[in-house]
């Protein structure tokens, strides 16, 4: 007997807690834990990606598990959304546990085989709330995910601001959580029936819909980084080692983004076409905040935050699009705009890992991670530099990389659309799709000033000429996942085609064959619009082909060695380089009143001039900063009540209790 | 005029003795005769709640009777005494409100008792259910005692004696709770004692003495 998908799932799942288990067991031995563990654990995540690969397609297949809670058992279940989820978990589980191999050192902090413990649970429990299929196995994965998480994220517990880091993530993941459970409990629509087949049952009115959507986009949202939720993003990701970064943003974040897929399309039955303008209107500004954040950021890390947040804006926007598109049953269109979603769910957890994976080799190799001491790191680190390239370009959405892909699918869907019923909303596409070109343009910018400042000019900082390349897992990890950017950017077409259950699923259409064959791209017709990303390549490839070799044979060797004009600084520094903040400085300018500036300008008589620059984040200020203090006032009010005396204390009571004997007599 | 049985007017008597006990621990000032009325107080339980059994035929209360005896007339004033007896504390003590104006609350929480106890007590069937004020206004006034007191041992056996208090409720109202619920309570003020002894220690070791405002520095801020 074959055994069925779920099982094959459940098993991966064990496999990876008995792995972290085994690194509870050799707590201190580093090279076991790297050398034996975490390449195990790679393993487990390609077959998972497989057994998920191959269920895409299959019918969807359910267990109950006979534990959990007295007559509350596990439900799971696996389905073409589950699936294809769980192939991007397992794809990225399996490149960034490689690398992890050759990254996790002996530290101060959490020892490494606690490290192996907390990550292999982290990736099991993000397995099961894919496969989760009731509120309660549901709640109890996602919150074992949070708490992996948060250890992780304090690996270096020792220094304070990654231990507030860390409980600021805490704290928004239980907000976030506590929007979910609610959730849950408007879908189950007063049947108390907590598995998603009573929810798919329950017959909610519009009203209790609507308040169930706007729950999960809360609580996803928190998880997700969607406006004004995203504080915890660039806090967590400097905090966390490199490979867990690179698993948050990578997967966890899309965790999320399968949560609100879960409940907008399947448990809910209804959807309404004003949801879809919500989820694009947050969407759209978290994305155009995330790239507007990230082009002023002077941290690597921070920056790949920022930009993770401006990428899922783009997925959720693509998302809500979907949902207009369906509430106004149109299928292909928003199976089109779901595709692109989920592609570019896709694309991102491939490019962000590779750079997230990127900073970590060279934070290794460097202990840097400020953008104002890097630079030349291409022929010091040439491996990560070319590595890191192909990331960078892809997230800049340069094709035939696969960043493109998905961006000009999603625009294809907010351009090519007829006209819908609704004059309002046939006025915000345009303007919508206007918002994503320019997140877009504003990303490849980031991008520019990341792979420039790091990786091309020259050292800023003596100590760079010691960088050392990567090991060899890090190369075979990085090498992956660029080899995944390529081939995701080129063959477009079968990535669509095997996206197709989902959508059936989800929206009750495929994009078709329409879609296009493995050449070339044509979601509306080739008469309307298409790409062929392997012709471009081709085409890329031949041009500088050509150019090479017109160089090489008509000016080579009449090349004229001379010093160069200095421009008449005879004295040039590597300091005089454009730095990260001078790259960023005309964006800061245009982009003024998103941001909260603090300058700190030098008068022209000062003998040690400063100049200091502070761009943060003003929804600090805008929204956490007033509830903190809303929080202490009434803290302080209600710490009146604390005296001191235990008499006091019992009159308290003793009031309390007479208080009520009087009521109730 | 109907003439209540013997038994009844027994436990009646009892009952009178037991809020006077209560307000005789209410205007105590030593620590020690504090615990001997305890222990009166417990006689005076164990004596109305084996009269109740009598009168009524219910034998389980033969045995919270016994409980009643063993328990709070000989284990724990022991082991108050002996606590004291090691803390070396037999000293006079002063209270936070002086004693007329307490006494006078205590009237005014023994009134407010009996008339809180009154519906109660027409809904209750047993013989005993006219002592369920008092019963309460044992609870109260025991409570009073704790808030009065600013030195732990009296606040111990102010508790002690409010659980006196709800022993006592539950035998005029129901005739005594089941008997896993009156073994847990004893249980519990047992174990609750020992406890505290081995605060009292570490009260006095961290403060050099048992009276309870140097907690107040446990406060959080200022």
């Amino acid at each position: 007997m074959q055994p069925d998908a779920i099982s094959l799932v459940l098993a991966a799942v064990v496999a990876w807690l008995a792995i972290g288990a085994l690194g509870i067991a050799g707590l201190r031995k580093l090279r076991f834990v790297s050398r034996v563990l975490f390449p195990a654990g790679a393993g487990v995540g390609i077959a998972l990606a497989v057994v998920a690969f191959l269920a895409i397609g299959a019918p969807a297949n359910a267990v109950v598990l006979p534990f959990g809670l007295p007559d509350l058992p596990f439900h799971l279940r696996i389905d073409a959304l589950s699936a294809f989820f769980l192939v991007l978990l397992g794809a990225m589980s399996a490149a960034i546990s490689l690398f992890s191999a050759g990254y996790f050192r002996s530290s101060e902090g959490t020892p490494p085989g606690l490290i192996c413990f907390q990550y292999h649970v982290f990736l099991a429990a993000m397995a099961l709330v894919l496969v989760a299929d009731d509120a309660y196995a549901f709640m109890v994965a996602w919150e074992a995910m949070a708490l992996a998480s948060y250890f992780l994220v304090t690996t270096e517990h020792r220094i304070p601001e990654i231990r507030r880091a860390g409980f600021l993530y805490l704290l928004i993941a239980h907000v976030g959580a506590i929007g979910i459970l609610l959730c849950f409990g408007v879908l189950q629509g007063g049947s108390g029936d907590y598995t998603f087949a009573g929810m798919r049952a329950a017959a909610l009115s519009p009203a209790w819909a609507s308040v169930g959507f706007f729950l999960a986009l809360f609580g996803f949202g928190a998880k997700a980084g969607i406006l004004p939720l995203h504080v915890w993003l660039p806090e967590a990701h400097p905090a966390a080692p490199s490979p867990v970064s690179a698993l948050m943003s990578g997967v966890m974040l899309k965790t999320a983004i399968y949560g609100l897929l879960r409940v907008a399309f399947d448990l809910l039955q209804l959807q309404l076409w004003w949801w879809g303008v919500v989820a694009l209107a947050f969407g759209l500004v978290t994305a155009l905040f995330g790239v507007i954040f990230a082009a002023a950021q002077t941290d690597m890390k921070r920056l790949l935050a920022y930009s993770s947040i401006e990428n899922i804006g783009i997925i959720v926007s693509g998302i809500g699009l979907a949902i207009l598109f369906k509430a106004y049953d149109k299928p292909t269109l928003a199976a089109i705009a779901l595709t692109a979603a989920l592609y570019h769910a896709l694309n991102h957890a491939f490019f962000k890992s590779l750079l997230f994976l990127a900073t970590g080799a060279v934070l290794h190799a460097t202990h840097e991670r400020s953008l104002g001491k890097l630079g030349g790191l291409i022929h010091r680190m040439p491996w990560v530099a070319w590595l890191a390239l192909v990331g960078t370009l892809a997230i800049a959405g340069l094709p035939p990389l696969n960043g493109f892909v998905s961006e000009w699918l999603l625009l294809q869907a907010f351009l090519f659309t007829p006209t819908l019923p609704q004059s309002f909303v046939n006025m915000l596409v345009p303007i919508a799709a206007a918002a994503l070109v320019l997140a877009a343009a504003l990303a490849a910018y980031v991008m520019v000033k990341f792979y420039g400042v790091i990786f091309l000019g020259r050292p800023r900082e003596a100590n760079l000429a010691y960088a050392k390349d990567a090991g060899k897992h890090e190369r075979l990890a990085l090498s992956l996942l660029a080899a995944g950017c390529v081939l995701l950017g080129i063959f477009p077409g079968v990535v669509i085609h095997a996206l197709d259950p989902v959508n059936v699923l989800l929206v009750g259409s495929p994009v078709g064959e329409a879609a296009g064959n493995w050449l070339m791209l044509a979601p509306f017709g080739e008469d309307r619009s298409s790409y062929s990303p392997l012709i471009v390549l081709v085409v890329i490839v031949a041009v500088v082909l050509v150019t090479m070799q017109v160089v090489h044979r008509y000016y080579h060797g009449r090349v004229r060695r001379a010093d160069p004009w200095d421009c008449g600084y005879p004295l040039q520094t590597p300091r005089m380089q454009d730095t990260a903040e001078g790259f960023g400085q005309p964006v800061r300018q245009v982009f003024e009143p998103f941001f909260r500036i603090e300058r700190e300008l030098p008068t022209p008589f000062d003998a040690t001039p400063r100049y200091r620059v502070d761009a943060s984040d003003p929804w600090w200020h805008w929204i956490y900063v007033p509830v903190a203090r809303a929080a202490e006032l009434a803290a302080r009010f209600v710490g009146l009540i604390q005296q001191g005396r235990i008499s006091v204390y019992l009159t308290y009571s003793f009031v309390t209790l007479l208080a009520l004997l009087f009521l109730v007599r | 005029m109907n003439v209540l049985p013997l038994y009844a007017q027994l436990i009646n008597l009892f009952a009178a003795i037991l809020l006077l006990l209560s307000f005789a621990m209410l205007a105590q000032r030593r620590v020690l005769s504090l615990i001997d009325l305890f222990a009166a107080q417990g006689l005076a339980l164990a004596a109305s709640t084996a009269i109740v059994a009598f009168g009524t035929g219910q034998h389980h209360l033969y045995w919270s009777a016994g409980l009643t005896l063993v328990l709070k007339v000989f284990l724990l004033p022991w082991i108050l005494y002996r606590l004291i007896r090691q803390l070396d504390v037999k000293w006079d003590f002063e209270r936070l409100i002086n004693v007329p104006t307490t006494m006078l609350i205590g009237i005014v929480l023994v009134v407010f008792s009996f008339n809180l106890a009154v519906p109660i007590s027409q809904l209750a069937s047993t013989v005993t259910r006219s002592t369920l004020g008092i019963a309460m206004a044992c609870v109260m006034l025991s409570f009073l005692m704790m808030i009065t007191r600013r030195k732990a041992i009296p606040q111990v056996i102010g508790f002690l004696s409010m659980e006196n208090g709800l022993f006592f409720a539950a035998t005029s109202a129901t005739y005594g709770m089941p008997m896993v619920v009156e073994l847990g309570i004893a249980l519990d003020v047992l174990v609750g004692v020992l406890i505290l002894g081995v605060f009292f220690f570490q009260i006095r070791e961290q403060f050099d003495s048992l009276d309870l405002k140097h907690l107040e520095k446990l406060k959080e801020g200022e």
